[in-house]
């Protein structure tokens, strides 16, 4: 661990000068992590660098690119957070020929932890650490092995314990429409308790998800009722790669599956927020 | 030039002490992330947490204190404002008694301030009511 943060510190201090900023993480007061824009104009902030825990960096990255389009920033990220910036770039979210990628390798340690199937980068040109192979995800199997009453069961009982935060939502990369329909009157009833529609809420966001959720699991990591709802993204996932071919983050070229109706520039005429 | 930061801070809300960071974009607060390595809150927040950032610049927030003036709420000083309840409250406590006047304090307040009213209702006022809306 120490190792590899001091790889990256150096990376860092080589790849400042050559763009604006570069967005990472930073251990801030009492040991806290957060997102950090290192500037090099403050090389000195380096000396906070962190690496853990991971955090959702590539909406960060949306936010300061929707205000600063122009800006050429770099950004420390890690297989799953290179997937999440592949997908919002070609979903209009993110300036791919803007950024510079580099890509931060996870340890076998952290894969057990997001029980992770792909813990390295492709795309980054600049890497640090060494790329290790994915683990199995005993959760996911474990609940695919189910019949289909037991998995209605698992889901009712989980659901159950759904406070519904948003969370899920709101740390999502992923979700970025400008008019959520989870803000619907019908799920946000004003005034009354206790919430309508866990249940609903989980589905209508896992249907949204497909071909688009890239594993990061950052909406189990919210989650303050621990639900495992990263198994249901990654059973469709399964079934996104079966049906179209796709696999999220994997190119930067292939379209995603909720595009492929439309021609080139059909879509912008639509006029959806997404 | 970009300003892109992430302010520490505990959310406003309750008692439990969710830690939160409140994302400034330029000097415009522009969202809430969670504290995943907190202790008390652990990456975790509820809808309350997640829109802590809101209502700093609604447009419903008062920004100065309003006194109500024949029916009417209108606009005042702070020194008005504390003028006129402190009349009130002594007026109160002058005819009615101490025990006529009853205090409720907020689990948004700090506990110094919840210490300061504690002091406030029973060596000022001279009444042992109050409460704490926690137990509401």
């Amino acid at each position: 661990m120490i190792e590899r943060i001091n790889t990256l510190r150096e990376t860092l201090d080589q790849v400042l000068p050559t763009v604006d900023g570069v967005l990472g993480l930073r251990s801030g007061p009492s040991g806290i992590v957060a997102p950090y824009l290192y500037m090099k104009e403050q090389l000195e902030d380096l000396a906070a660098l962190a690496i853990w825990p991971k955090m959702p960096v590539p909406d960060t990255l949306k936010i300061i690119q929707k205000a600063h389009p122009e800006v050429r920033l770099a950004v420390v990220c890690r297989g799953c957070e290179e997937r999440g910036i592949v997908e919002m770039a070609k979903h209009a979210q993110l300036k791919w020929e803007n950024l510079t990628l580099i890509g931060l390798q996870c340890t076998e340690e952290e894969a057990l932890f997001c029980r992770c199937a792909k813990p390295y980068t492709s795309h980054s040109k600049v890497t640090v650490g060494e790329p290790i192979a994915g683990v199995p995800d005993p959760l996911t199997e474990s609940f695919a092995a189910k019949s289909q009453p037991e998995k209605l069961a698992f889901w009712k009982e989980q659901f159950l314990h759904c406070i519904k935060c948003y969370g899920c939502r709101n740390i999502c990369p992923q979700c970025f429409c400008n008019v959520c329909a989870l803000e619907d009157e019908t799920w946000v009833e004003t005034g009354k308790l206790p919430m309508p529609l866990p249940p609903m809420y989980h589905m209508v966001r896992a249907m949204h998800m497909t071909a688009k959720c890239v594993a990061c699991r950052e909406c189990e990591e919210t989650c303050p009722a621990d639900i495992p709802m990263a198994i249901q993204f990654r059973l469709i996932a399964r079934d996104v790669e079966a049906m179209f071919g796709y696999e999220t983050g994997a190119s930067i070229d292939q379209k995603p599956p909720q595009l492929l109706v439309l021609e080139e520039g059909e879509y912008e005429r639509t006029g959806l927020p997404h | 030039m970009i300003e892109y930061k992430n302010v520490l801070t505990t959310c406003p809300y309750c008692g439990t002490g969710c830690a939160l960071h409140l994302q400034v974009l330029d000097g415009d607060l522009v969202g809430v992330l969670p504290a995943k390595n907190h202790a008390i809150s652990q990456g975790g927040l509820c809808i309350k947490g997640w829109n802590a950032h809101a209502f700093v610049k609604h447009k419903d927030r008062l920004r100065t204190p309003l006194i109500r003036k024949n029916g009417v709420f209108v606009e005042a000083t702070w020194d008005e404002a504390l003028t006129l309840v402190a009349e009130k409250l002594g007026t109160v406590k002058e005819e009615s008694g101490p025990d006529s006047v009853g205090v409720l304090t907020s689990a948004k307040c700090t506990n110094e301030e919840n210490y300061l009213m504690s002091k406030f209702t029973r060596a000022v006022i001279g009444t042992n009511n109050i409460d704490h809306c926690a137990r509401l």
